[in-house]
């Protein structure tokens, strides 16, 4: 079984390291968001490290979320997807492979570009280290819930669009404690209790999920 | 057959529900009607000024049902998505989906109402209170939930595909509940608190509960309404379509 799920994850590594292109987009969509806010609200120091843990939450939500259509799409096209479901192997460790991989290509990179925007904003050393390992913690549920909605809109209409409207409201918990997390450290509250529950979220998310997924694919197979 | 029980599943089929819903659309409407008067009457007549709010508190006697008809018809949406995914059965998507836009405008009229209730009461249109930022989260579940039917042409493709995104969702709700309303208590954002509801007067109370309830059977009345329609429109290829349709056209 877990040959299984690690032939899935070598595969797919190996598939989006043949398209660089496309993940160093996704980490230049998230610097550039962040660079942006700034730019709106103005320079002011105190203001930009109050904004700072939201603002580079969302940006790594929002990234996560562009790079979800890449999951399923293009297995999707040309056939490979429908023979996975067919693959002796429960479709649920299949999709788990699947989210690791986009975990590695998408969620760890934002984690470790993430400290680098942090200092634009005038983060503190520790605020920095609680924003890596929030985001360390947090993005596998967001790779985990995106997943599904990656599976629902598979082949439809403006897909890209409704993943967001599906996935975003599911996000709120996530982002709710991860940049808690890093708020709790600025204020110098201690984070230990909103990683601990991220965590749990973390984990709730890649186990449940991939259930809730397999059971799309099904259904956008059929 | 079976003489003990009415046979439930008889009505699982569209072709013996659809009468069924016909028959049962306007006796919802005259519960609504008459509760909805009685309710009226009772909160915007009979009902003292509140000596602290003034007339204004009245708005509850509209928000708090259609905040109530939101949640609940999230869980009666799940429940049917639940049901059609288990047995498989063409009925239960299409109450899903009928049921989705009478929730949408509970949520809707629940945020509207609050807003309305909220800028005499507290001064502000909006507060980042838990309860309200919820009810917006759960607008924007039912928001998606119609987007992907309305995304997906094959109807029992986006019967299926919106009963696992309301399964999902009824699983989310408690968790985004509780981390709205841990995240409202951390940022201390709001003043207001809504939880210290003054002891209402049992006049108020039935006021309420009549209104609830007024709104409780406009709701089935719309969503066999609604259900109806979309009977027609996905057995259009059928001989009981046929056949309905050339006797009420004949009437």
């Amino acid at each position: 079984m877990i040959a299984a799920v690690g032939a899935i994850v070598a595969r797919d590594l190996k598939l989006a390291m043949r398209r660089q292109a496309d993940l160093v987009s996704v980490l230049f969509f998230f610097i550039i968001v962040a660079s942006l806010f700034p730019l709106g609200v103005g320079p002011e120091p105190q203001l930009l490290k109050k904004l700072a843990p939201g603002v580079l939450w969302v940006g790594a939500l929002l990234a996560t979320m562009l790079s979800l259509p890449r999951l399923f799409a293009d297995d999707y096209r040309d056939g490979t997807l429908e023979q996975l479901v067919l693959a002796p192997q429960p479709l649920g460790l299949t999709v788990i492979g699947k989210v690791l991989a986009h975990w590695l290509v998408s969620g760890l990179p934002l984690a470790l570009l993430a400290p680098v925007l942090g200092i634009q904003f005038d983060l503190e050393t520790d605020a920095l280290a609680t924003l890596t390992l929030s985001l360390l913690i947090g993005t596998p549920a967001l790779s985990g819930i995106g997943a599904i909605g990656a599976a629902l809109t598979l082949g439809l209409r403006g897909g890209g669009v409704l993943v967001s409207l599906l996935v975003l409201p599911l996000y709120i918990p996530v982002l709710i404690f991860g940049a808690g997390a890093v708020d709790a450290t600025v204020t110098g509250m201690g984070a230990e209790a909103h990683l601990s529950i991220l965590g749990a979220l973390a984990i709730g998310g890649v186990f449940f999920a991939p259930w809730a997924t397999a059971a799309a694919l099904r259904i956008s197979l059929e | 057959m079976n003489n003990r029980l009415i046979n439930w599943f008889k009505y699982a089929s569209p072709q013996s529900f659809y009468p069924l819903a016909g028959k049962m659309i306007p006796w919802f409407v005259a519960l609504a009607t008459v509760f909805g008067a009685a309710g009226l009457w009772l909160g915007l007549a009979v009902a003292p000024t509140d000596f602290q709010q003034g007339e204004g508190y009245r708005i509850i006697f509209i928000h708090v049902p259609a905040s109530w008809m939101s949640m609940f018809i999230y869980l009666v949406m799940a429940f049917w998505a639940a049901l059609g995914l288990a047995y498989n059965t063409r009925l239960s998507g299409m109450m899903a989906q009928a049921l989705a836009p009478t929730g949408a405008l509970m949520a809707f009229l629940s945020l509207w109402t609050g807003a309305l209730w909220g800028k005499p009461m507290w001064g502000t249109w909006w507060v980042w209170d838990a309860r309200l930022t919820s009810e917006l989260i759960l607008l924007f579940l039912y928001i998606g939930f119609i987007a992907l039917q309305a995304a997906i042409d094959d109807p029992r493709r986006a019967d299926k595909a919106g009963a696992v995104l309301a399964l999902v969702g009824s699983v989310n709700i408690p968790i985004i509940y509780f981390s709205v309303k841990w995240w409202n208590t951390l940022h201390q954002g709001a003043s207001v608190s809504l939880n210290k509801a003054p002891a209402m007067a049992s006049i108020m109370l039935w006021g309420m509960l009549l209104l609830a309830l007024s709104f409780w059977m406009y709701s089935i009345a719309v969503a066999l309404y609604r259900a109806r329609t979309i009977m027609l429109e996905r057995e259009r290829g059928t001989e009981w379509v046929k056949e309905v349709l050339q006797r009420e056209g004949a009437k």
